[in-house]
């Protein structure tokens, strides 16, 4: 049966009823937990930290927390947790670091392309630095020299002055490079990538991570990680024996839809170092009817007894006894990797946390656990120990909303179900709000909303034991640079590609056929029949999480010159890609002409077009024309990710002129179009 | 000279006038260095480089004996062959090839990007990019590289420049923007590029049937050096331009131009040329594969007929002798005087295609093996 598109703004009048009596309802619950902080009342909740890493300081005494989307280091005291400062930096900060003598914290702001630099003392910004493309994490070596800053856009690791943030040089880092972890003594940086490397069609994917000397400021080796399509984060043990990456085994070659069969992901490890025979070793995080969603951040204890990690999807953090682990993979042969009867012998507690659990830091005593709930607000402190949790820190600005959500009573309800759903989310937003005005209450529900649909795009509980969840396929609400094998069509039949979802509000249909109209339908009856297996979204969550995924903005394009105004090459590309005669003076015909298909502000005229690249896999030779939304980044091309850059759309698969008149073109031509494509 | 347009009818007259002269000195010429020779006998000889050579061929591990490139990345040694590249490290060869991701098993050229460490290989299908073991390879149809043949490879900064049989390239590695440089926007006249030399000021493309292309980084501007003879065999206007418009290769350092043709070497210091050929300095032939520049004063030529150093003033040959094939070397001072100097090795072949430095050895590819000059003191 088709399901109606339902959006959250065209709730019904018994939706609103229901809505006013679940007010009511929370009424008490609110005043018995809001009362603690009055700046939620102040608008200010308007705006999420949502934590995503944290440091403490050399001296022990402070905690800093980095706030990514509030675009703020957080400065807490490191006993008692009460805020000591908010310090504004640069947009949508990803990772941090302190220099070596601890006087300076280093921000990556990937969004806007800089660096800030913050001097603890002061606890004040005292220089900002323009890097590379979508900087993600930023380390500085041992002996102040330079700084190492990962750019997830331009693939690569800047090596900056320490001392006045000029860029000294760039080292090839994977594609995707995001996250930076020192070694025990410094000497080595191990960075890891979120996509993987480009590779031949159809091959599985490959990753590394690449290892760089400080001193020598080069990158020495590339630890290859086969199979594997995201990498996050990388702990080093203190004797600098054992690292451990947390990443993402996907089964891309295979169809997706088989989870009854553990056919989607696996979540793994890799270990490497002279603890695991000085080779790497890829181990499963995954039980035979639990997955690990995600894992993200990994965090060894100083005494090597544990190792912690955190797993967004699972909204869980994995404790495993390292002396266990590593007699298991002495006393039994690999490959472990699929092994899910595995992870039995190491994991030895799952400790539920807040949602999308991201970055984990131990105390320096190594007693406490710190994970951070991105998109609750929220750090809990685990005691090393009893893997437990001990507490949790509410970050000021929506400890309110937290409160709601996570009281003991909602929580537990929540965590005893482990395909369940949040309940009573509607209730406390309308509490909070309770003496709001209406216009200040509708835009507070939307951004509510939007959070909510966050949070169950980057949730595993939907799926067929919590295997997987959006974020999977869509890292970071982007892609993941695979191809995917999806099997209501049959095996190995109509390959395709993983398609950005920046700002696709106005691109439907959706599909590289067409055939879902709107994204409700994209994301409801289809993602839960063919990618689920297991409970369907109900009407509100649906809407949620479309709200969500419709409010995604493109990311600033690192090809576009800060005037707006194109470069010489990006002007005679445009010209080549509005022109209406070919270069023999002939008019090309409308519907090879690449501003026919590609047409508007997106790129897309949201139709479907036989552009000559069907495959003897494909049923159809139509394909829903794609947006050109930051095309320069989402490599692999084409419907079936059979074009690896954007030249083989043209040099090898448009042999006919049926995708565009482009064989007139000299190489230099073409050149050109592809510069004015990337400024899209 | 730079190109500017056709020859005067002075030019030709002097022209004709040089043409009776080449025909007649010669002859002449031709008797002086069995004298000179001789002469050499009792006259104090040049101290020039002497070295041990040891070659490697596919006996004792290099992927292949014809060798098109080398280089030196500290104890680390590239020799780009025509079955491979090859890495000869801690006295061992490892090769890479198509199956490691290498764009085609026969490389032509190597280059050094000294600040990251990685090595730039072009070759017979594309360019490849070797960084701490990772082959990222780029062809004419994944990337913007206009030809498949990449004869020549300079990294400068954050830019990769090429020479390819269609053109020139660079690729800007932080961009990944390709700007293709042919007949339709520099001076270029052919579009057979066969070497590069970079740096931040100027970059120096060598172009068969071209001459010698300059670029001004900073204006972006073109000038093209040709031979002022045309592409007559003839040398007319000796040190009044580039030797000849076949330029097989180009070296520039130290703001001193080095270019090698097939008929002859010139040096340029962006104010007067010198040219050298065999009449007239101690190359042993006139068709040089390859060159060398040390510093402003110093290169290696890279001939058909062996391996030649300038030391300014005077030459060096090291060569198995062409006629016995025994190890030669012979030194021709400033004066044409020319003694030989007993040796016990030589490069593996006279067919020199390649050199590079380490310390004050050397490494030399040829067309039948690689050759380690092992300095002798």
């Amino acid at each position: 049966m088709r399901r109606f598109a339902i959006s959250r703004f065209r709730t019904s009048a018994g939706a609103c009823l229901a809505a006013l009596a679940a007010t009511f309802f929370c009424a008490s619950a609110w005043n018995s937990t809001a009362r603690v902080d009055a700046a939620g009342e102040s608008g200010e909740i308007l705006n999420y930290a949502s934590p995503v890493e944290m440091l403490f300081s050399h001296d022990g005494t402070q905690l800093y927390v980095l706030a990514s989307q509030s675009d703020e280091v957080r400065v807490l005291n490191a006993v008692t947790y009460v805020p000591i400062k908010s310090i504004v930096v640069g947009h949508s900060p990803r990772g941090f670091s302190l220099s070596a003598h601890g006087r300076r914290l280093f921000v990556a702001n990937s969004w806007d392309d800089t660096v800030s630099v913050i001097d603890t003392q002061a606890l004040d910004v005292i220089a900002t630095w323009r890097v590379g493309a979508e900087p993600s994490s930023v380390v500085e070596d041992r002996a102040g020299k330079y700084l190492f800053v990962a750019n997830r856009i331009s693939d690569d690791v800047a090596v900056l002055d320490a001392h006045t943030g000029a860029e000294v040089k760039r080292l090839l880092a994977g594609r995707g490079a995001s996250y930076i972890t020192p070694s025990a003594e410094g000497q080595r940086l191990y960075v890891t990538h979120i996509y993987p490397n480009p590779g031949p069609e159809r091959t599985p994917p490959e990753s590394e991570i690449t290892v760089i000397d400080t001193a020598r400021a080069e990158v020495v080796d590339r630890i290859p990680l086969h199979g594997i399509a995201g990498v996050f984060h990388v702990a080093i043990s203190a004797d600098g024996r054992l690292g451990a990456a947390a990443e993402l085994h996907p089964k891309n070659l295979v169809p997706l839809a088989h989870l009854e069969h553990g056919g989607a992901f696996v979540d793994t490890l890799t270990l490497f170092g002279a603890d695991v025979g000085g080779k790497s070793v890829e181990i499963p995080l995954d039980e035979l009817d639990r997955y690990s969603a995600r894992p993200f951040g990994v965090a060894i204890t100083p005494d090597k007894s544990r190792m912690f990690v955190t797993c967004g999807g699972s909204e869980a953090v994995l404790a495993i006894d390292v002396p266990h682990l590593l007699r298991y993979l002495r006393t039994h042969r690999g490959p472990y990797a699929e092994d899910l009867a595995a992870s039995a012998n190491y994991v030895i507690a799952r400790i539920p946390v807040g949602h999308d659990p991201r970055g984990a830091t131990l105390t320096p005593d190594g007693r406490r656990l710190l994970v951070a709930n991105r998109l609750d607000d929220s750090i809990s402190v685990i005691d090393t120990r009893t893997d437990r949790i001990i507490s949790t820190i509410l970050l000021a600005g929506s400890r309110q909303l937290w409160s709601m959500q996570f009281s003991d009573r909602i929580f537990s309800a929540v965590n005893d179900r482990p395909n369940g759903k949040p309940r009573c989310s509607q209730c406390h937003i309308d509490e909070r709000h309770r003496q709001d005005s209406p216009m200040d209450l509708s835009m507070r529900k939307q951004v509510v909303a939007l959070r909510r649909g966050e949070q169950t795009f980057y949730t595993a509980r939907y799926s067929f034991q919590g295997q997987i969840g959006c974020a999977n396929c869509h890292i970071d609400s982007t892609f993941d640079g695979l191809e995917w094998d999806l099997e209501p069509d049959g095996f190995g039949r109509n390959i395709v590609d993983n398609r950005l979802l920046e700002d696709i509000r106005d691109t439907a249909p959706y599909k590289w056929n067409g055939g879902n109209p709107d994204v409700p339908t994209e994301c409801g009856p289809r993602t839960e029949k063919y990618f689920w297996r297991s409970e369907t979204y109900d009407d509100v969550t649906l809407a949620d999480l479309v709200g969500y995924i419709l409010s995604l903005p493109a990311r600033p394009n690192r090809w576009r010159m800060a005037s707006g105004e194109l470069t010489t090459a990006q002007e005679r590309g445009k010209e080549l890609f509005e022109r209406t005669k070919d270069k023999f003076g002939y008019p090309i015909p409308l519907a090879n002409r690449c501003n026919y298909c590609h047409s508007g502000p997106l790129g897309t005229d949201q139709k479907s077009f036989d552009v000559g690249t069907k495959k003897p896999t494909d049923d159809s030779g139509l394909f829903d024309t794609p947006q050109l939304t930051n095309i320069a980044l989402t490599g692999p091309y084409l419907h079936d990710g059979s074009a690896r850059t954007l030249e083989e759309i043209w040099t090898i698969y448009n042999p006919g002129d049926k995708h565009g008149r482009t064989n007139d073109l000299t190489k230099d031509e073409l050149n050109d179009l592809i510069e004015y494509l990337r400024t899209r | 000279m730079k190109k500017s347009g056709k020859n005067s009818i002075w030019a030709w007259a002097l022209a004709a006038v040089a043409v009776a002269y080449a025909l007649v000195i010669p002859a002449t010429c031709a008797q002086q260095p069995k004298a000179r020779r001789q002469a050499a006998l009792t006259s104090a000889v040049p101290r020039m480089p002497r070295f041990r050579f040891e070659n490697f061929t596919t006996a004792n591990g290099l992927p292949d004996n014809h060798v098109y490139a080398v280089l030196v990345d500290g104890d680390r040694i590239w020799a780009g062959t025509d079955d491979g590249l090859g890495l000869y490290e801690n006295g061992k060869w490892k090769t890479f090839n198509t199956k490691d991701g290498l764009a085609h098993r026969a490389v032509l050229s190597l280059s050094l990007d000294k600040r990251t460490g990685d090595v730039w290989a072009g070759t017979m299908g594309g360019l490849s990019r070797i960084s701490a073991g990772r082959i990222d390879s780029y062809n004419q149809f994944n990337s913007g590289l206009s030809n498949d043949i990449v004869y020549g490879v300079s990294v400068e900064g954050g830019n990769v420049w090429v020479a390819t049989a269609a053109g020139a390239g660079r690729l800007n590695l932080q961009t990944g923007q390709w700007s293709l440089y042919n007949e339709r926007n520099t001076p270029m006249r052919e579009i057979w590029v066969y070497g590069v030399s970079a740096q931040p000021d100027k970059v120096y493309f060598a172009v068969w049937g071209s001459g010698l292309l300059e670029l001004t980084q900073k204006t972006g501007r073109w000038d093209m050096y040709a031979d002022p003879d045309d592409e007559t065999e003839l040398v007319l206007f000796k040190n009044q331009g580039l030797v000849h418009d076949i330029v097989s290769s180009v070296s520039y350092v130290g703001n001193i131009v080095w270019a090698s043709t097939y008929f002859g070497d010139s040096r340029y210091d962006g104010r007067y040329w010198h040219n050298f050929l065999t009449k007239d300095s101690g190359l042993p032939s006139n068709f040089t594969n390859f060159v060398k520049g040390v510093d402003a004063n110093h290169a290696w030529f890279c001939t058909d007929k062996g391996l030649a150093y300038y030391d300014g003033v005077n030459w060096a040959v090291y060569t198995p002798s062409l006629a016995t094939g025994k190890p030669e070397m012979w030194v021709r001072d400033a004066h044409g005087n020319v003694a030989h100097i007993p040796v016990t090795t030589a490069p593996a072949n006279n067919y020199i295609l390649g050199i590079d430095f380490q310390g004050d050895d050397i490494w030399v590819a040829t067309a039948k093996g690689l050759s380690h000059g092992i300095r002798q003191r």
